[in-house]
């Protein structure tokens, strides 16, 4: 028993963090917010880093790594609200497909990943929109339980606008044929719900990390009544109690990477959207009327994580899986029930 | 990161398993907090000792397993899940053991540890006095050198079992000329000395939970003082540290605790209203996770690490869960809630939520109030401003 990331890991997410620091600071989000939305240019470099491979077996060119070394990236490009669909690619699309990469077009598909050169976006079919299609050359969709891998020209999309600026989402009109079937097998949609899910809340750990670290940041520096904000204990204990709850929902993200069972990750998404919904909540209040502004880069954290929140299976959706598991005879809980085999 | 128990591992859990089942107790004990029940504890103590379960991290020498933190916790599950009796000398092998370990000379830990672990000696400890709460920098009983004893005059208050404990151990003020957390020093003395007068205080149950401790002219051994002269508080803070951090509230007594809530919930589920189940869901989830984080922390601890600030993380999540799941339970109960009797039929049950319920309420006062923890969490975690 190893509850632990190797020194690695730890490393390698200390690599990313930086990076990412120095390659999408809020400059740079403003900036994507203003245009395209997409960096080209940041897309290659995260490319050349090898992180668009990053859970792509080696054969194909990845780094073959696995959920646990993702999970901790996936939180970094939370904390830097990171617009380009990386995760979505490494943490749901890529897990997916590697069941399938015995397949000559799927393996071409996942060469194309780790190479940064093709992009699959994906859509559960419970979530009416489905993020970063437009760009996207094939889309991972869902029908009748069963799974499909659709080239881009065989859709047609409709754009929406997203609460979030640096999302880009649309409405999916597509036919679901023999030649785009991947697998009917039973539960693989809920695999691939699991697997955003699990994207969701380990994007929402950093993006709620960041909102409390934004807000101490100001509270340290804004003055009133002739001192910084940060004095008065009600800020304090404002801020102290969602890092509480930031740091009581990240050995459920870990765990849950670590054993993708359903339990695990109803689990971690739950604590996380209500972590992260707190985080927001507060930050906005510390910051008073400039966090209600555009001008202020807290709302980009807050947006993505109002829309994280309801995809990939909402937190009615989980808790209601949730409580089938806890709550059933069966159940493994009590003292000894954390790591037992279920 | 490997969450599979190691085949030694599993075999603890068996072995831990198998000597619960055999010797916990088929009747619950007495409260702990009387003084027949608290004898009944010692006694329990001894029987524990006596299968080398009293601490199982101590080394052999002390009594003890050397059982690393993991095998603690696994060691824990297997106590909570046999309902097994409340540890009457928590503040000595939860607190002062490890302070012992860490500060103590050969000769000291010879002295206390394996009596501690045989529950001969039960401690109390004696921070607070009336002066000096969440501010326990205030402390002012002093304890003044004279040739090869120190002479105590002062007062102590709010020391848990003081009522009914052999030992004390506490901060006193040797440097009379000092201020707040210079000058104090860490001491070991016995109950029954001369001129140390006890006076039980009942808490919110009615019971003598604690007690306020009198000093006059009290002569304690200058051998018995922990560490330096002078540097108590620092010794003083490692031992909150191991109160709120790790030692004092293992995980799966609240698991225990939010797997009774479930089946309660289940009991009740037809006539209480639907958003119950989501607060039980809840108290589940917590309940994980204060023990996912904790095996997060024991790992690391384990490959070398050390227990810092997110100590106060851990002391208010703990306090806050352990009350709310009380809250839930009698929600639940509704008007048969306010049912305070003993036994162990559906009564009992009952009983138990209540009382539980009382003590609960305590949880985010004492081990340093929650508003403390809060103030640490933002000035040294998140760097506010003092
Ligand atoms: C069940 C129980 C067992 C105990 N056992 C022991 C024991 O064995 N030995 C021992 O020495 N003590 C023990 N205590 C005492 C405990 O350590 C103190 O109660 C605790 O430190 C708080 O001190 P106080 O009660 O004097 O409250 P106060 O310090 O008077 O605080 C009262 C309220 O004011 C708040 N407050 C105080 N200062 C601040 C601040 N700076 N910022 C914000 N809020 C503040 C507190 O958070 C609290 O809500 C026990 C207490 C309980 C309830």
């Amino acid at each position: 028993m190893n509850f632990a990331f190797t020194e690695d890991q730890l490393l390698f997410r200390d690599t990313v963090r930086d990076f990412l620091a120095a390659e999408c600071g809020p400059a740079e989000l403003r900036a994507a917010a203003a245009g395209t939305g997409r960096s080209a240019a940041r897309w290659q470099k995260l490319a050349d880093m090898g992180l668009t491979g990053l859970t792509v077996a080696e054969a194909r060119g990845g780094l073959g790594l696995g959920l646990l070394d993702y999970v901790l990236i996936a939180e970094e490009t939370g904390r830097v609200a990171l617009p380009e669909p990386l995760i979505d690619q490494i943490g749901i699309a890529a897990p997916v497909l590697a069941d399938f990469a015995a397949r000559a077009d799927v393996a071409a598909v996942l060469s194309g990943l780790a190479a940064g050169t093709c992009k699959v976006a994906a859509g559960h079919p419970d979530d009416p929109f489905v993020a970063d299609a437009g760009e996207a050359d094939f889309l991972l969709l869902g029908r009748d339980g069963v799974l499909h891998l659709v080239p881009r020209d065989r859709v047609v999309l409709t754009p929406e606008t997203s609460v979030d600026p640096l999302r880009r989402i649309a409405a999916v009109d597509w036919a679901a044929g023999n030649e785009t079937r991947l697998s009917g097998e039973t539960g693989i949609l809920d695999r691939f719900r699991d697997l955003g899910a699990l994207a969701a809340a380990a994007q929402g750990l950093g993006l709620a990390q960041a909102m409390v670290d934004l807000a101490a940041d100001y509270a340290r520096t804004r003055q009133q009544f002739g001192k910084p904000i940060g004095t008065f204990q009600a800020v304090k204990h404002h801020l102290a109690t969602v890092q509480v709850a930031i740091e009581f929902a990240r050995a459920p993200v870990y765990k849950a990477a670590a054993t993708q069972h359903p339990r695990d990750i109803s689990h971690a998404r739950i604590a996380v959207v209500d972590a992260a919904a707190a985080a927001a909540r507060t930050a906005i209040q510390v910051f008073g009327a400039m966090g209600y502004t555009y001008e202020v880069d807290l709302h980009f954290f807050m947006k993505r994580a109002w829309a994280l929140a309801g995809v990939w299976g909402d937190r009615h959706y989980h808790l209601d899986r949730l409580s089938r598991m806890v709550l059933s005879d069966d159940a493994a809980i009590g003292a000894d029930g954390t790591f037992q085999d279920r | 990161m490997d969450l599979r128990y190691t085949p030694k591992q599993a075999a603890f859990r068996a072995e831990v398993r198998a000597w619960m089942q055999a010797h916990v107790p088929k009747q619950r004990l007495k409260s702990y907090d009387t003084r027949e029940g608290f004898e009944e504890h010692r006694q329990w103590e001894r029987v524990l000792n006596s299968g080398r379960f009293g601490m199982v991290t101590w080394p052999e020498a002390m009594g003890g397993r050397g059982a690393d933190l993991i095998e603690w916790l696994i060691f824990e599950e297997e106590y909570y899940r046999a309902g097994a009796p409340g540890r009457v000398n928590q503040n000595g092998i939860f607190l002062l053991g490890p302070t012992l370990m860490e500060y103590g000379t050969a000769a000291q830990k010879a002295r206390f540890l394996p009596r501690m672990a045989a529950g001969d000696e039960i401690w109390a400890q004696g921070w607070s006095e009336p002066g000096a709460g969440s501010d326990m920098a205030a402390i002012r009983t002093k304890a003044i050198r004279d040739g090869d004893h120190y002479v105590i005059n002062g007062q102590k208050t709010w020391s848990t079992r003081a009522a009914f404990a052999d030992w004390c151990f506490g901060l006193f003020r040797t440097d009379p000329e000092s201020t707040r957390h210079h000058g104090m020093s860490f001491i070991l003395l016995p109950l029954d000395t001369p001129g140390i007068t006890r006076r039980p205080i009942p808490q919110l149950d009615g019971e003598p939970g604690f007690a306020e401790l009198f000093f006059d002219d009290v002569r304690v051994p200058v051998e018995n003082r922990l560490g330096d002269e002078g540097q108590g508080w620092s010794i003083a803070m490692a031992t909150a540290g191991f109160e709120r951090g790790l030692m004092l509230r293992s995980p799966a007594r609240f698991q225990e605790t939010a797997k009774r809530l479930v089946q309660l919930y289940r009991r009740h589920e037809a006539r209480v209203a639907p958003g119950v189940r989501d607060q039980v869901l809840k108290a589940w989830m917590d309940a994980e996770a204060y023990a996912l984080n904790t095996y997060m922390t024991a790992s690391r601890l384990i490959a070398g690490g050390k227990i810092g600030q997110e100590a106060s993380l851990n002391k208010i999540f703990w306090s806050e869960l352990d009350r709310s799941m009380h809250e839930t339970a009698l929600s639940i109960l509704g008007a048969r809630g306010e049912l305070l009797a003993s036994g162990v039929d559906e009564a009992g049950e009952i009983t138990r939520w209540l009382k539980g319920f009382l003590f609960s309420l305590a949880g985010p006062i004492y081990a340093g109030a929650n508003e403390i923890q809060r103030n640490i969490i933002a000035e040294r975690l998140l760097n506010l401003p003092r």
